[in-house]
């Protein structure tokens, strides 16, 4: 079942406009630059629904196009990404998915391989081929093998030699380093979480005083650090959260104070999300932020207290993200004015299906063929994907292989 | 999140290819193997050349001198490549380099770069190594003076501030901050982190901080950080957020100018929860006048959170009722 949304009215949105008081610093400037430019978009989307009732449309053939061109070649503005072409692997394949689109078996086929020489003889993925395991890439290795979805991809991971390097990047205090000699911050936490989880070989050793650090990443203003005594920032908040979750200790945050943080990232006027307190709106923090509440609302669940409805504002999200975030070429974007790339693809792509669907109802603004696939909140993958991926690695036996 | 830009440096037209330099003959690059066309990136050609040779010489595990200028080309070339500043790391080891002049170099690169991992925690590590922050004010001051909400600086920051136990002058300089910006939640957050880590927050501090705070607030009304920040402060309050008189004063006093801030709305909201849960008849603080705020907010003065005050609406008649279900076992 799918419900049909309307737009905010001009109106509404006049009365949305940040308030200076006479005060004006350099998040206040920022601010009013970003809402006329957005202002902007949506004046003109408003004059062009007077010819045209079906607005506004997610460019899907584009979006797709771009998407496919991307999995293969890529113009030399991503060099600086070139130790994160696992990344790339998983945005442009979740992103794909997101909007219905199945890669052939062949294609398929070479993703799984170029991954495989993405994998570090000791375990764990790199970047790209050659470079050291580090937990992000990681992350989106696997990510990317579980969006693949066949038996090919499964084996590519050697599972007994990823649970060894998790365990090196662990920490006494229950953090981890992102790599051999790398940084900690909470991101790292949270991808060993995801990888163990979905590969069957998550065990409490592994994971010694994690649950304690993470919940120490909770900051006053309610939402999560990279590290603990930093600022609440939304991609850290989904990583703790979530970490959280898949560890099922869920319970140990403050999630009143959570969720009052979380809803007043939504910007009263543009309707995306920002990820701090006072900073800009940007389309990616739709997933990092939006994909939170899903997690919060199964919380809220347990407290048998459970939302009858999305606890924010789906139809300014959808509209931010349809009428701000779409290169008419294809791609997705930060806000209106920045480039397009595959990263912000994917997640504007992710938070457009958290704004789309809530339990199992569908609400839709602009045409319903607007409609993009769901998520599974703790991985953002087709929920179905990793049901299947977890059954296939619950059933195999943990043996290093030695193929190289 | 931001995508950073790649580095111009060095687009010299002196500069050499690696292939193409005599005391290289003797390495043998290698090219990676990008067959099977996945996210296969068009490398310039000063790009490939480095990094075949990169590749060679972590093959060959070679730390010298001319390995440390090739990762110099190579970090620049693409500066979150976390493999290139470990094998810089092992070659510094290794000869034994003066980590004073390493400083120089990451301080003229993060300069350039300041939204990077890498290159914040190469500066960590040597400064953990020297086992000397004396720099670090300056230097994250010059970058937060670019950008004040830097994320990576104040990571930095809070690092060797606690590391090695130096706070000094840092409430004034967040101070300064909070005066060239009122709305700088970075700032804010640093406030607390300062405080929580030496005096802590004791009764004295808590009220130089309320009063500080309020007087914020007065000055811009609609400062979410500065709200954040006093509901901050409250947690520290033992007898919880709504027993404080100034305050309570401030926000009834706020209230009845007809200020209809969604944050001191809200923050009523809370107070009045606080005091029907414990049951302490405070007069002004009931749970009629809660569910009157929250359809306040939700119709007027808060519509795009609309969805969250019907639900705390929801819950607060919920708990009201009788129906408090937090001390029922979970299932599952
Ligand atoms: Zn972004």
């Amino acid at each position: 079942m799918a419900k049909s949304l309307n737009l905010r009215s001009i109106e509404e949105l006049r009365t949305s406009t940040f308030k200076i008081e006479g005060v004006p610093t350099v998040t206040s400037e920022e601010q009013c630059d970003t809402e006329e430019i957005v202002a902007k978009k949506y004046e003109d989307l408003h004059k062009n629904l007077l010819v045209n009732k079906n607005l506004p449309v997610l460019l899907r053939k584009q979006h797709i196009d771009y998407l496919l061109q991307n999995l293969h070649f890529l113009p030399t503005s991503y060099q600086f990404l070139d130790a994160s072409r696992s990344w790339m692997c998983y945005w442009i394949l979740h992103a794909l998915t997101l909007l219905g689109t199945d890669i052939n078996e062949g294609t398929k086929s070479k993703v799984s391989s170029f991954l495989k020489k993405c994998q570090h003889p000791d375990g764990g993925f790199g970047g790209g081929p050659g470079q050291l395991s580090h937990l992000a890439p990681t992350y989106a290795a696997v990510n990317a093998l579980v969006l693949l979805g066949n038996e090919e991809a499964y084996n590519v991971i050697d599972r007994c030699k990823l649970k060894k390097f998790l365990t090196r990047m662990h920490q006494p205090d229950g953090s981890f380093t992102m790599h051999e000699g790398g940084e900690v911050d909470i991101r790292g936490a949270y991808c060993a979480l995801s990888v163990a989880s979905l590969t069957d070989i998550l065990s409490k050793e592994t994971f010694i005083n994690t649950p304690e650090w993470l919940v120490t990443c909770q900051t006053y203003e309610g939402g999560f650090a990279g590290c603990p005594g930093m600022e609440a920032h939304g991609g850290y908040s989904f990583c703790g959260l979530a970490a959280l979750f898949i560890l099922q200790k869920g319970h140990l945050i403050d999630y009143n104070a959570f969720l009052r943080w979380l809803v007043n990232r939504q910007m009263r006027f543009e309707g995306g999300f920002q990820g701090r307190t006072n900073k800009l709106v940007d389309g990616c923090y739709s997933f990092w932020q939006g994909g939170a509440f899903s997690l919060i609302y199964s919380l809220l669940a347990n407290e048998n207290n459970p939302p009858s409805h999305q606890l924010f504002d789906e139809r300014a999200l959808q509209e931010y993200l349809l009428i701000c975030c779409q290169n008419i070429h294809g791609g997705l974007i930060d806000k209106p004015g920045k480039p397009r790339d595959v990263y912000h693809t994917c997640y504007t792509l992710s938070g457009l299906s958290v704004a789309q669907h809530f339990k199992n109802e569908s609400y839709i603004l602009g045409p319903l063929q607007n409609k993009v696939g769901f998520i599974h909140p703790l991985y953002n993958i087709r929920p179905d994907l990793v049901k299947k991926a977890i059954l296939f690695f619950n059933n195999s036996k943990l043996i290093s292989s030695n193929v190289s | 999140m931001k995508m950073s830009d790649s580095s111009d440096e060095e687009q010299d037209v002196n500069y050499v290819l690696f292939k193409d330099r005599p005391d290289w003959k003797d390495i043998r690059p290698i090219e990676q193997d990008d067959d099977d066309e996945i996210v296969a990136i068009h490398y310039t050609d000063k790009f490939k050349d480095v990094h075949n040779y990169l590749r060679a010489l972590l093959k060959k595990g070679e730390k010298s001198e001319r390995a440390l200028e090739l990762t110099r080309v190579a970090a620049s070339e693409n500066p979150a490549n976390y493999t290139v500043w470990q094998f810089r790391r092992d070659i510094l080891k290794t000869l034994n380099k003066d980590l004073h002049e390493e400083l120089d170099y990451i301080e003229k690169f993060i300069l350039k770069q300041s939204k990077n991992y890498q290159v914040w925690h190469h500066r960590k590590l040597l400064v953990d190594w020297l086992k000397d922050p004396s720099k670090e004010n300056y230097f994250t001051t010059l970058i937060l003076n670019k950008d004040a909400k830097n994320y990576h600086a104040w990571q930095h920051r809070q690092w060797y501030m606690k590391t090695f136990q130096v706070f000094d002058g840092e409430l004034d300089y967040v101070d300064s901050l909070l005066n060239d910006d009122v709305r700088n939640n970075s700032a804010w957050n640093q406030r607390y982190f300062v405080i929580n880590n030496t005096t802590g927050f004791t009764e004295e501090v808590l009220k130089r901080e309320i009063d500080y705070t309020l007087s914020k607030i007065k000055e811009v009304v609609e400062n979410e950080s500065a709200w954040n920040y006093l509901r901050g402060l409250l947690l520290h309050d033992k007898e919880g957020l709504s027993k404080n008189k100034t305050v309570t004063n401030f926000c009834e006093e706020l209230y009845s100018s007809n200020s209809q801030s969604p944050f001191v709305l809200s923050l009523i909201v809370d107070m009045c929860c606080e005091q029907v849960q414990e049951g302490s008849g405070d007069s002004i603080y009931t749970l009629e006048r809660a569910l009157q705020l929250c359809s306040d907010l939700e119709l007027k003065y808060d519509k795009i959170r609309a969805n969250y005050w019907k639900h705390m609406a929801d819950t607060i008649k919920r708990k009201a009722s009788g129906e408090n279900v937090e001390e029922e076992p979970t299932t599952s």
